[in-house]
């Protein structure tokens, strides 16, 4: 599996989610976030889902528990570039990510990463 | 008056994805919009996902089609049936937090919302078929 990387630049990790992803493998870069996590000692993580398609409760649900557990190990995630049609749904189901930190893509995550970050 | 059923096995989270995203195709081919297929792909989604969580063995299949109705007005219309166990109370499933299981107990509550009709035909020991349709504006 494993078919989320995870790059580490500086303080902070990059992933990029894909369209298509089963749930196994959601869960699997759940655990390994959280590992890397701990290894490098990151302070932030940044999730691209510009390209993911479709968040259902699961994945969006996922999303929250991966932002709720790197807080409680000292980091801050950002999950940017909810297509338009994706935030939409997501009201709908009443998933609105309250406690998620959320930017309209990378660079401007990558911005709000700095100030979360700035000590 | 249908068109052809488009069926995708459900056999495992690869059928997740698969009925997903047959279902986006098929909308976007009826002339939906990005919302409406986000919406639609989203309760395809849930209702495959409630088959690989709940019914025996996780296998069911997922029915896709178009409906048009005489007079005017068409849709998509899904129809997502198992073998399993059947729900027992079927209210309390609509309730939101609701859940017998793994799940969050949100998935069928948001696919009503993101649907225009949800029909819920189950029975205990026998299965459960669950038809929701999507008319187009």
């Amino acid at each position: 599996m494993a078919r989320v990387p995870i790059v580490r630049v500086g303080p902070v990790l990059i992933s990029t989610l894909l369209s298509g992803l089963l749930d196994q493998e959601v869960l699997q870069l759940q655990e390994e976030l959280m590992d890397s996590i701990e290894q490098s000692g990151a302070r932030g993580v940044l999730l691209d889902i510009s390209t993911v398609e479709t968040v259902d409760t699961f994945l969006g649900r996922l999303l929250a528990d991966i932002a709720a557990g790197a807080r409680l190990m000292g980091a801050h995630t950002v999950v940017v570039g909810l297509q338009p049609a994706v935030a939409v749904t997501l009201v709908e189901m009443g998933l609105e990510f309250k406690a998620v930190h959320v930017a309209l893509n990378a660079e401007k995550g990558w911005a709000l990463l700095r100030r979360l970050l700035a000590p | 008056m249908t068109t052809a059923d488009q069926i995708v096995p459900i056999d495992g989270e690869e059928g997740i994805v698969s009925a997903r995203q047959l279902a986006r195709d098929v909308a976007r081919t009826l002339g939906f919009g990005t919302v409406d297929q986000s919406r639609i792909a989203t309760a395809v989604s849930e209702l495959a996902r409630n088959v690989v969580h709940y019914a025996t063995e996780g296998r069911g299949e997922v029915r896709i089609r178009q409906f048009t109705v005489d007079g005017g007005g068409a849709g998509i219309e899904v129809v997502v049936a198992d073998a399993g166990p059947g729900i027992a109370d079927v209210d309390e499933v609509l309730q939101r937090g609701f859940t017998s299981g793994a799940g969050l107990g949100m998935g069928l509550p948001a696919t009503r919302r993101l649907m225009d009709e949800m029909e819920i035909d189950t029975a205990l020991g026998r299965g459960t078929t669950i038809t929701v349709r999507k008319w187009r504006r």
